[in-house]
């Protein structure tokens, strides 16, 4: 099975978010970069398939220098092979241009499956996978929490509100993994030395035959107006509750029944 | 005719609320615009259920009735969409952001050669352009977005956070005919959680427990409590990946999203992850034996002792009012 896992490096999710100056993006000072954690299950799926049926993951990113660290953290868990689109700078959060840029890579490349997250940590968009399906003219299924993997085709589950759905699906597709799919590995000791001298193979975005506007964010379908900080909420009402629990819950359910008419 | 198209999902013919909801937003930005509004429903046996959609500001409804639209499918309910697109085309094209209308807007968007703004939680119309308002960073921040002049714009709704309102008015139904179905991935069966439980991504008030309950007997504290308010249960991941009750209940980054009018958080420090699910709720009340958990600062009330102390005697005071 050849699978090609599409990986986004994004701030870790605990950061600290500052705004920077120009007002539309966050202040990157400080930040530690991670691979998202969705595409963690997108990869951890393509590790074990491979391993139990053979064949070989290959990460691709479409981002700036530093995702190299992404791609480089992919490889020592197992990855085979890294593909590196250098730029996405002036198209972040722009899901059709991403998928757009990732499909004139992926298109000439064999493969039987592609993995990616639910959604990039931080843009949280859940968009780039189906676009990326719609574009390359295949099937897709979503939020995944667990496939069988059959000759030519897949049985999968998403999860939907209230339970799951079951889906048929033949093989070449788009997966977008959702949390319980699996549990994804750290990369050992042995494996961190080992990317070291795996190669990262990047493309130049200009050479993949696209539109130079849609890299140049001038065909965007994504316009970022401002970024701000939630507004600040207003202190709640706390209820010592320490000595007294009967009496505090009793306080606490007459402001909810009667000033706050939540229930 | 131009305006607002609304792809409306239902379930064993019943629609989903978030459709209504955005119907509903729909319909208050058309009636200040004189634009029109249109529903899209795919299904199979559906008729009967698409003439209600009136009464929620829908002046015309196409309906793809067929049985390989009973359950469904990415391709199939897209290529609905995009047919009653090509009738009207729209100013916007909205969705719920509901499991269904996240996995569908973006296949249709890119079969249109357009973006989308997910999962928006507050929109305005400057002109003809939206502007639309979404969480990002685990709500540690919100972006102002709109389609940079793409149209149609495809926009998806945050369950629970616009109202549905019954408008009062009638619809047309237009059959979609003609329909180039060829679905790949399709879905088999449709499996509903054992018990049929309320899923804490559609309930109203949520009753939320963590690693403060010390352990998977102590959720039916929060069972009962939940049972009470007729809320759904929710966790945080540590009780999740604990193994005490299942992930279909997980608030936060790596779960739902939810935005309850009620959401009380149980033994739950309010860790960042945990706060990206649930922080758009519109009242957030913590019960915390720590008075420095962090959940504290986006409580809008909250008790400051043992949940195990506190709860009962809140089930105690509930049942009185109810009473009452
Ligand atoms: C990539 C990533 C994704 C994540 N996604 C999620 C997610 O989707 N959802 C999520 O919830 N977390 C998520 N987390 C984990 C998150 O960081 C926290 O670890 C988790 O939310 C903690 O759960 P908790 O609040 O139940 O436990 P703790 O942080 O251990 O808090 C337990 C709380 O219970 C209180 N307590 C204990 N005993 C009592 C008592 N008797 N009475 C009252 N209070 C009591 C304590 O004071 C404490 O505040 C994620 C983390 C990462 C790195």
């Amino acid at each position: 099975m050849k699978c090609i896992v599409c990986m986004t490096h994004v701030p870790d999710t605990a950061s600290i978010i500052r705004i920077g100056a120009d007002g539309q993006h966050i202040d990157e000072t400080g930040i530690k970069w991670i691979v998202s954690p969705y595409d963690e299950y997108a990869l951890e799926e393509a590790l074990q398939l491979t391993e139990a049926k053979g064949g070989e993951v290959t990460v691709m990113t479409y981002g700036p220098q530093r995702a190299e660290a992404g791609l480089r953290e992919c490889l020592a868990r197992g990855a085979h092979n890294a593909v590196h689109i250098l730029g996405g700078e002036k198209t972040l959060g722009d899901s059709f241009a991403i998928a757009k840029v990732l499909a004139a890579a992926i298109k000439d490349r064999e493969f039987d499956v592609i993995l990616v997250g639910v959604k990039g940590v931080g843009t949280d968009n859940s968009q780039v996978g189906q676009m990326l399906a719609e574009l390359l003219d295949l099937p897709h299924v979503s939020n995944v929490v667990k496939v069988e993997w059959n000759d030519g085709a897949i049985v999968a589950e998403r999860e939907v509100e209230g339970g799951h759905e079951v889906v048929e699906s033949p093989l070449p597709a788009v997966l977008t993994a959702q949390k319980g799919l699996n549990e994804p590995r750290y990369a050992a000791l042995k494996g961190i030395m080992a990317a070291k001298r795996k190669p990262v193979e990047k493309v130049d975005p200009s050479a993949l035959g696209l539109d130079e506007d849609v890299l140049a964010g001038a065909e965007a379908t994504y316009n970022l107006r401002s970024l701000e900080l939630p507004p600040e909420k207003q202190a709640g009402k706390i209820i010592q509750g320490e000595d007294d629990p009967q009496a505090a819950a009793a306080e606490l359910v007459k402001l909810l029944h009667e000033e706050a008419k939540a229930f | 005719m131009s305006g607002i198209l609304v792809f409306v999902e239902q379930r064993d013919g019943s629609i989903r609320k978030g459709s209504l909801e955005a119907l509903s937003e729909a319909h208050r930005h058309a009636a200040a615009n004189g634009w029109d509004v249109a529903a899209v429903l795919p299904g199979s046996g559906i008729e009967g259920v698409a003439a209600g959609l009136g009464a929620y500001g829908a002046g015309k409804v196409f309906i793809a009735d067929d049985a390989n639209l009973k359950l469904y499918s990415a391709e199939g309910y897209a290529e609905a969409v995009v047919a009653a697109a090509k009738q009207m085309t729209p100013h916007a094209i909205f969705f719920s952001a509901t499991a269904m209308g996240r996995d569908l807007a973006p296949r249709v968007a890119a079969k249109l050669g357009v973006g989308g703004l997910a999962d928006v939680t507050g929109l305005t119309l400057e002109g003809e352009t939206f502007v639309a308002r979404r969480p990002v960073y685990s709500a540690k921040a919100f972006a102002t977005v709109d389609t940079a002049g793409k149209t149609p714009q495809v926009i998806s709704l945050r369950p629970n956070v616009f109202s549905a309102e019954e408008a009062g008015g009638s619809a047309e139904i237009v059959k979609l005919d003609g329909l180039a179905l060829s679905i790949r991935a399709m879905v088999k069966e449709l499996v509903s959680s054992e018990g049929g439980e309320i899923d804490v991504a559609e309930a109203n008030i949520i009753v939320s427990g963590g690693r403060g309950l010390k352990g998977p007997e102590n959720f039916a504290l929060m069972r009962e409590l939940a049972e009470l308010l007729g809320a759904a249960v929710g966790a945080s991941r540590a009780a999740v990946d604990a193994g005490w009750i299942d992930h279909s209940h997980q608030v936060g980054q790596t779960g739902k999203v939810v935005s309850p009018t009620l959401y009380i958080a149980n033994g739950i420090s309010g860790a960042i992850q945990h706060l990206a699910g649930m922080s758009s709720s519109k009242i957030i009340v913590a019960i915390n034996k720590d008075p420095d958990a962090p959940i504290f600062k986006v409580a809008d009330y909250g008790v400051v002792g043992d949940l195990f102390q506190v709860v009962p005697a809140m089930i105690e005071e509930i049942k009185k009012v109810k009473a009452a």
